[in-house]
């Protein structure tokens, strides 16, 4: 479960750049619920992706997982809880380390990192069932270096290493943005399937508004740092990608269609 | 050159193979340029030689240079980790300060360590001849050191380590703190400096503050001698690689210094070196771009 309450966060706050990126944010994400998020550029969706992370720290407000507030912990500690996959696939995983070596990384999450051996084999054998499961045919390729491999595979990789912990959320940022359609879509069944798996409260930042629709429970407009839309259940059902894409505009005031309003498809 | 010079090139090497591999952990493995170690490796010496003058045990006398070593490490790793100062400043801060320190432990710039009981006085009874007992000795340490280093980074908590190194932010993403991780990880790298420099100091029978002038070029040159020789994936090789690496580098020089045709003298060693990393560092890039004009 995810409680975020009244968070505000300014970015450069007392200078002239001064700017207001969540402004007094209400959120319950029931345990298991998951919620695709949407807005335009600088709406505030990867901010309040980071102040649950703990990347971002807020002026004011209070966050809560589970029933601790984590709102003052740091990333690392709260990673325990909280797995997360990036858009760019260059910065979920270690190039230089070999793909069994990634995922025993991932593995020791919020745990004590002991001098056992990293690549115990019952943890291989582990792995090599995890990764089997994927049909990439990578599981024989396990001492492989992660650089090797391609985005989609990279980001496929992140989403088993985001699961191989026992995290309770997990935190998506665009993170089939950077891939080529049939690679977005391979990507997106893993991540319906891996979610609804291991029961994860789950944060979806997306651009495409198809995405924001056919995946989840719940989804939520952001607007200058904002809620302008929640939608669930029978609503979202009837929810079309077209009237999200007129509800849009109306919250964008409209009238002007820069570039990143093309990007709505 | 002589035999006896071929294997005092050899344990020189050797002895700087601790260098190189505390230069690998933090360049290599952390990403810290960490000059450091033109402090820590005179510290090693400085402290080895006070111990050993007042009798104490040597071995003891090189685990204190090496604890002491640590303490340099944990230095600059706080001044980076806690008050953001840049890498390689802070480095430099601790290096600069440790002259100063390294002038207090002694009482002087310099001093002797001969006729005194040292790590290797027990072995010379074996019946090897003297100059094959110290490469031997020192061959023996430097490799359990490797097998010791190998396993430690093939940990969980290493691994943790070669993350926070290679990419912090998805280290800090699953959990590893990487703050932590540059503290231990720097610490470690100055303790094989100190221990080396505690071995130098009873190899070569002298300590002095200004023998760690260029111990980072040295370091560095010896890792990428052994990196090119050894291209692995393996960490138990790549680290033999440095070992290697420092030898080879020493003999090198040892030869280049012996032939009169280059003429080359003694005092132009630091040249020769910051010549042969420099060249070490550019030669990659120069075929990396050629390659992508073809």
């Amino acid at each position: 479960m995810i409680s975020v309450e009244a968070l505000q966060v300014v970015f450069s706050a007392g200078t002239p750049l001064e700017r207001r990126a969540l402004a007094g944010v209400d959120l319950t994400l029931e345990e298991g619920e998951f919620c695709t998020v949407i807005g335009s550029n600088g709406a505030g969706k990867s901010t309040l992706l980071g102040a649950v992370a703990g990347d971002v720290v807020p002026q004011s407000g209070r966050i809560k997982i589970g029933d601790r507030d984590v709102t003052r912990q740091a990333p690392a500690r709260r990673a325990k809880r909280v797995a997360r996959v990036f858009q760019d696939p260059l910065a979920g995983s270690c190039a230089n380390l070999s793909i069994e070596e990634n995922l025993a990384l991932a593995a020791m999450r919020g745990k004590r990192r002991g001098l056992g051996s990293a690549l115990r084999a019952e943890r291989r054998d582990d792995f090599r069932e995890r990764v089997k499961e994927l049909g990439l045919n990578l599981e024989n390729r396990l001492g492989d270096r992660m650089g090797l491999l391609s985005g989609g595979q990279r980001q496929a990789m992140a989403l088993v290493m985001a699961t191989l912990s026992g995290a309770e959320v997990l935190l998506l940022d665009e993170h089939t943005a950077a891939l080529d359609p049939g690679m977005a879509e391979f990507v997106t069944d893993l991540t319906r399937r891996l979610v609804a798996e291991h029961g994860l409260t789950t944060l979806m930042v997306t651009h495409s508004m198809r995405q924001a629709l056919d995946l989840g429970t719940r989804t939520i407009m952001l607007h200058e740092g904002n809620i302008m839309l929640d939608i669930a259940g029978e609503r979202r059902k009837e929810m079309t990608v077209d009237g999200l894409v007129d509800m849009f505009r109306r919250v964008r005031g409209g009238a002007e269609l820069d570039d990143d309003a093309l990007r709505i498809g | 050159m002589s035999a006896i010079a071929f294997w005092g090139a050899v344990e020189l090497g050797l002895i700087y193979g601790f260098v190189a591999l505390g230069v690998y952990l933090a360049f290599r493995i952390l990403d810290f340029p960490d000059l450091t170690v033109d402090g820590s490796f005179p510290l090693g010496a400085a402290v080895a030689a006070v111990a050993i003058t007042a009798g104490w045990d040597p071995w003891l006398a090189c685990l204190i240079a090496a604890v002491g070593g640590a303490v340099c490490g944990l230095v600059t790793a706080f001044l980076n980790v806690r008050f953001g100062i840049l890498n390689l400043l802070a480095s430099i801060l601790t290096m600069i300060a440790l002259f100063s320190v390294n002038l207090r432990i002694m009482g002087r710039p310099n001093m002797a360590v001969l006729n005194r009981e040292t790590v290797v006085t027990p072995f010379y009874d074996l019946g090897l001849p003297d100059h094959l007992v110290r490469p031997a000795l020192l061959g023996v340490l430097v490799l359990v050191t490797v097998v010791l280093l190998a396993r430690f980074l093939a940990s969980d908590f290493g691994l943790a380590m070669r993350a926070s190194g290679a990419n912090p932010r998805m280290a800090r993403a699953n959990g590893v703190r990487v703050g932590g991780q540059i503290y231990v990880g720097m610490a470690l790298s100055n303790a094989l400096t100190g221990l080396g420099g505690a071995l130098f100091a009873q190899i070569a029978g002298f300590a002095d503050v200004t023998s760690g002038v260029g111990t980072i070029v040295v370091g560095l040159a010896s890792v990428i001698v052994g990196e090119t020789l050894f291209r692995t994936r393996a960490l138990f090789l790549a680290l033999l690689a440095c070992v290697i690496g420092s030898v080879i580098y020493r003999i090198a020089v040892q030869l280049a210094i012996s032939t009169d045709v280059l003429f080359l003298r003694a005092s132009d060693l630091n040249l020769v070196t910051a010549v042969l990393v420099a060249l070490a560092l550019i030669l990659p890039r120069l075929r990396g771009a050629k390659g992508a004009v073809q």
